[in-house]
């Protein structure tokens, strides 16, 4: 029997999708020779495949993944910093100073409560909370810029095939824009104008993922939007 | 018991709001109503209004309640004290947590609780205004609210209750119908697999008509359900249709 569905077509939680020797990918599962959706989103399949890639989800830390986090926690050997996933995240402050001693550092001179702070995920199991690191070039404290947060399944959508609709927004906004797995993107721009115009591009590929030509709509409206501050 | 001298279902076969026996009450879904919450839904069936509310996977608070291999579901069935014709406490009654606890035994099995160890998904289903067959309105707000939330799920569930009034088996029975009436089926199934999660009885029935209000139910959760799918959908296809038009 062949899938039911064509590509993209919005399916719903527990929809029969595909009955026969197929693959559940992403977003589905399989009950005997049966594949149901289990999210909301836009079905798709690539050879034997199925898959789902869901509207609305949350973030679910994966190895390798850069993230935007907050910290919300000061210990005396680590951080709890909030990744917007389902657990909390920890960085060790082994990560941070190659020397730690409890008795004489004090963690909170080098991240504070509420620091946003730029981290890899280093180690993550269901038994265990994701473990960051910090030790990379480029990661660490933030220091200016505005977070956006949008639903971490669109992270992809923002940046596009091949990154092209990543580079569209830097380029077209002068921006620096970082994209964390976790939904947060941090904007940086040289004055609060630019930085708007790129969260309200990035809160319309949210808002519109689903729909096609978006890359070329967005192209115009933010050179509409350039164009109409250079003229008043 | 007393019995009204007031009749039920009349000689023409309507009911009490005039509706026919196997007639569903009006319903209304909206989906993604509340913007704090993780997913909501919010539903007008008949005169019931209810809200519901998801937050989570997330952490467990207070931490021992937390369970290593899977997930936990908490689900608070409220209803606010101007929800009935005479105020109620706004405190949790018996009757709010026993629903409570079937409404939250009717959505654990569709949801992949085992993907998300050591996490709980609360659910706050809050009565706005009641007018019988509250416990099936309120799951069917909740499914759709987890859905919005993006948790993961086998199937969307939905409930509808069927009764005996007059001596009829009459579908979605209203405060009334429940009060005066002979007898009360909720159902709650998941229409894709073919599962049901609840099934209650309250009054007397035969074993014919308990397959009968059953049976009804059945079809009843089957419309419902195609409603709830558009509701899910159309969040979407609106957005789809908006941007086509520019």
């Amino acid at each position: 029997m062949p899938i039911l569905y064509e590509k993209r077509q919005l399916v719903t939680p527990g929809e029969l999708l595909a009955e026969g020797n197929y693959t559940a990918g992403s977003n589905t599962y399989r009950e005997g020779k049966r594949i149901h959706a289990s999210r909301l989103g836009l079905i798709n399949y690539e050879d034997k495949t199925v898959y789902v890639v869901a509207l609305n989800a949350f973030y679910v830390p994966s190895v390798g993944d850069l993230v935007i986090g907050k910290v919300v926690d000061v210990n005396i050997n680590n951080w709890i910093v909030d990744i917007n996933a389902p657990y909390p995240a920890v960085l060790r402050a082994s990560d941070v100073l190659s020397r730690f001693k409890p008795q004489r550092d004090e963690l909170s001179r080098i991240f504070d409560a509420g620091d946003i702070i730029l981290a890899e995920i280093v180690a993550y199991d269901r038994t265990r909370d994701p473990l960051l690191t910090v030790r990379e070039p480029g990661l660490g404290k933030v220091h200016r810029g505005q977070v956006v947060r949008i639903t971490p399944t669109k992270i992809p959508r923002v940046i596009g095939r091949k990154g092209s609709m990543i580079n569209l927004l830097k380029s077209e906004t002068g921006c620096k824009i970082t994209v964390g797995q976790n939904g947060l993107i941090l904007v940086d721009g040289r004055n609060p104008e630019d930085e708007k115009l790129a969260i309200m591009a990035i809160r319309k590929v949210e808002l519109e993922s689903h729909t096609s030509g978006l890359t070329d709509r967005l192209a115009r409206i933010i050179r509409k939007a350039k164009g109409g501050e250079v003229s008043n | 018991m007393s019995k009204s001298t007031r009749k039920l279902v009349n000689k023409k076969g309507l009911r009490v709001d005039g509706r026919k026996i196997d007639e569903l009450r009006p319903i209304k879904i909206t989906v993604g109503v509340l913007s704090n919450a993780d997913g909501s839904a919010y539903i007008e069936q008949g005169k019931n209004k209810i809200l519901a509310a998801v937050y989570g996977p997330g952490e467990v608070h207070p931490r021992h309640l937390a369970q290593p291999d899977r997930a936990i579901l908490r689900c608070r069935y409220h209803m606010a004290p101007f929800s009935v014709e005479e105020r109620k406490s706004p405190a949790p009654s018996r009757r709010e947590t026993e629903l409570s606890k079937v409404i939250r035994e009717a959505l654990e099995s569709t949801i992949f609780l085992d993907q998300y160890p050591r996490t709980s998904i609360d659910l706050f289903i809050e009565v706005l205004q009641a007018d019988g067959g509250t416990r099936c309105a309120g799951i069917n707000v909740a499914s759709l609210a987890l859905a919005d939330a993006g948790v993961p799920m086998r199937d969307l569930v939905v409930a509808c209750a069927a009764g005996k009034a007059d001596g009829h088996i009459v579908l979605d029975i209203n405060d009334i119908e429940d009060k005066e009436g002979e007898a009360d089926v909720p159902v709650a199934l998941m229409p894709n697999l073919n599962a049901i999660t609840l099934l209650q009885m309250d009054g007397l029935l035969t074993p014919e008509e308990f397959e009968q209000a059953l049976n009804l139910a059945i079809e009843g959760c089957k419309q419902i359900y195609a409603l709830q799918k558009e509701t899910l959908k159309a969040k979407y296809i609106v957005i789809k249709e908006e941007v086509e038009v520019e």
